[in-house]
């Protein structure tokens, strides 16, 4: 795996996704794209921005609201030797394409025993604010990690965007790509020559000793500041990059909090049967037994999305909030601790730029 | 004025098709007290013209997609029989080493490209494999087989949609035996004018009311040049009876759902007696020793297969 570390050149995120779906598809004849305005003007947020022009219309499919039937094209598609990608400008339109992901996609390459691979990739932008409300705003990536043959990939970054892309067209079988939209206005550090992020590897992003972050897609980024105020509190965070979901790197989680002794996982979606449910439980299945692991999981309110910026301000975690969090399960006993109030804008209104 | 095809060696291939099917789902309802078939079964007794019809002028390369009702499909297309009967006994040497069950038969090889067991799904797939073979260039086809109620999900609009739009290689083949498990037409559709509303997106229509089995061949080879041409996507209606239950072994004529007087029609004209009809006597006879072999040779491969190693039932979740 690339390090982000120690690169020249610095690039966004969407950027990074054009890049490697171009290079991706200049490489392998087979890979196609689908979706709803892929060659339109905006390109989905410029991520598809000229490849209809570069590759032409029959590898860059603008398709018909049809969700569900485009979904299972993709997977006929997929069988048939092509490597579709799939491009959904927002997660909850998934709900459409259930049946083929779930029943379909998932399951062909076992329930046909091997002799069908379905190596395609469903991209997926999660929004959230200005509006964006109920149904435009779902991480809905647990889902998918709840069924088995599909993989999950939640990147962080600008660098992780491009080479889990990469290893997401490669890989044999169906791959969520989950895009957040707060994302799109990361830079990082991204090697202008071809690389993959493997799948099933996390990364270690910030050592400490006192407890353990980790990050889910933009809530690495809070938990990195929540990290930055922990220090200035005393308390040292480690802080993880998941990257996929599923394959899930469990044992990189396990061995820092077993080493912290406490594990905070913040994720970009709920915390009822969600990715922070399934990383604390199996962390703390896996963790050597002689040491209690205290756990808390941190998500969006158990609520539907408020767009109202008051109510909505309370749905999401925070760098304060996830703080104040790891602060309580570092010092259970002591007095409680509040971040700054100045401190609990998110991470992205303050501009992030990589690299970590 | 149709003329039905005489000559001798498609007569023969086709009344074999029919047979083998016929014969086998005879046998599969024999053993399923037995206990040795550890899939639930939806025999297509009755219905074989329609997969054996649109088979037949396919090429080997060409491509179908069946439903759950699948057997005729999958043995019409070529599917291996001894790996059919060992899939349905669960054994390592089935089709899917036990992973399929009768529900989704699959066989790549001989252009058997899975079925599924939820209404309509494998419609869409059917039309990427259709998608893949446009690019291809080598004027491949694909069959997509489908029953009268998967013309009620919004997958089939959608597929039509889209399969219409880029010209792409699929016939549809709706296999209208009037029930989806036991509701009847009636209570499933607003208006009968399936083939309308298919008209509606420009895909040229079909009908052939008592799936004749040489009726509908005839009907499948002449609109092969054009879908191998690329002009799209066809559609052909075939309205066909179901004789046994929904799922298992057995009929249901008590079942109050439909009655015996229905299915009487329909039992008088028995596709497989059409077609053995059309042949010499000694060589329907020793078709039927060939088919009889052919059953009882994969019977027993199935008896005598390995089951699957307990290994296996994590392997196959990905691909490597």
């Amino acid at each position: 795996m690339s390090s982000p570390i120690n690169t020249e050149r610095v690039t966004t995120f969407p950027n990074a996704i054009l890049e490697s779906t171009r290079f991706e598809m200049a490489r392998d004849p087979s890979v196609i794209l689908m979706g709803l305005g892929i060659t339109d003007h905006i390109g989905i947020l410029g991520t598809t921005k000229g490849l209809v022009d570069e590759f032409g219309p029959d590898r860059v499919i603008e398709t018909p609201l049809s969700e569900d039937s485009v979904t299972g094209v993709a997977v006929g598609a997929a069988m048939a030797g092509l490597r579709p990608i799939h491009i959904h400008i927002r997660m909850d339109f998934l709900m459409l394409c259930m049946n083929q992901l779930v029943n379909m996609a998932a399951k062909a390459h076992y329930m046909y025993g091997g002799t069908v691979r379905v190596p395609m990739v469903v991209r997926a932008v999660i929004g959230k604010s200005w509006g964006q409300g109920a149904q435009h705003s779902q991480g809905l990536h647990a889902l998918f990690m709840h069924v088995p043959g599909i993989k999950v990939v939640a990147p962080s970054n600008a660098h992780d965007a491009k080479g889990c892309l990469a290893a997401a067209v490669r890989d044999n079988n169906p791959v969520l790509f989950v895009e957040h939209r707060l994302l799109y206005r990361t830079e990082s550090a991204v090697p202008s020559a071809d690389y993959c992020v493997a799948a099933g590897r996390a990364r270690v992003c910030r050592r400490g000793s006192d407890v353990t972050l980790v990050g889910v897609s933009v809530m690495l980024l809070e938990c990195l500041r929540a990290a930055e105020l922990l220090e200035d509190a005393g308390i040292s965070a480690e802080v993880i990059d998941p990257i996929w979901l599923a394959p899930l790197d469990s044992a990189t989680i396990v061995e820092s909090a077993g080493r912290t002794g406490r594990l905070v996982v913040v994720d970009t979606g709920w915390t009822s049967c969600g990715a922070a449910a399934e990383i604390v439980a199996r962390t703390v299945e896996t963790a050597r037994s002689d040491r209690a692991i205290r756990v808390r999981r941190m998500g969006y309110a158990a609520a539907t999305c408020p767009p109202t910026p008051v109510l909505e301000d309370l749905y999401y975690p925070n760098s304060a909030r996830i703080a104040e969090a790891a602060y309580a399960l570092v010092r259970p006993e002591g007095p409680v601790w509040r971040a700054a109030a100045d401190k609990a804008e998110m991470a992205y209104a303050q501009e992030f730029r990589g690299p970590f | 004025m149709y003329q039905a095809t005489e000559d001798p060696a498609i007569i023969e291939r086709i009344y074999r098709s029919l047979r083998v099917i016929r014969r086998v789902e005879e046998e599969i309802a024999r053993l399923y007290p037995s206990d040795k078939i550890k899939s639930p079964v939806h025999l297509s007794i009755g219905q074989e013209s329609v997969a054996v019809g649109v088979c037949d002028p396919l090429n080997g390369d060409d491509f179908a997609s069946g439903t759950y009702r699948g057997h005729a499909t999958y043995l019409a297309k070529g599917g291996d029989l001894n790996a059919m009967m060992a899939e349905l006994f669960g054994k390592s040497t089935g089709c899917a080493g036990g992973k399929a069950g009768s529900m989704h038969l699959i066989d790549i090889q001989n252009g058997v490209l899975g079925a599924s067991a939820v209404v309509g799904t494998t419609i869409p797939v059917s039309v990427g494999f259709a998608l893949a073979f446009k690019r291809e260039g080598k004027g491949r086809v694909v069959a997509c087989f489908f029953g009268d109620g998967a013309t009620e999900e919004g997958v089939f609009a959608e597929s039509l949609n889209f399969a219409a739009l880029h010209r792409l290689p699929v016939l549809f083949v709706c296999e209208n035996n009037g029930y989806a498990i036991h509701a009847p037409l009636s209570a499933r559709w607003a208006t009968d004018r399936l083939r309308e509303r298919v008209a509606t997106y420009g895909i040229p229509t079909h009908f052939v009311p008592d799936s004749d089995t040489f009726v509908l061949r005839d009907v499948v080879e002449e609109t092969l040049p054009e879908l191998r041409s690329g002009r799209g996507p066809v559609f052909v209606e075939c309205l066909t009876y179901r004789w046994r239950e929904h799922v298992g072994p057995s009929e249901d004529y008590d079942g109050g759902y439909r009655t015996r007087p229905e299915a009487e029609p329909w039992l008088r004209c028995d596709p497989v007696e059409v077609a053995g009809a059309r042949l010499e006597a000694g060589t329907r006879t020793r078709i039927d020793a060939d088919v009889e072999d052919a059953i009882a040779a994969a019977i027993g491969f199935a008896e005598q297969s390995p089951d699957p190693d307990p290994s296996e039932l994590l392997a196959d979740v990905f691909a490597d």
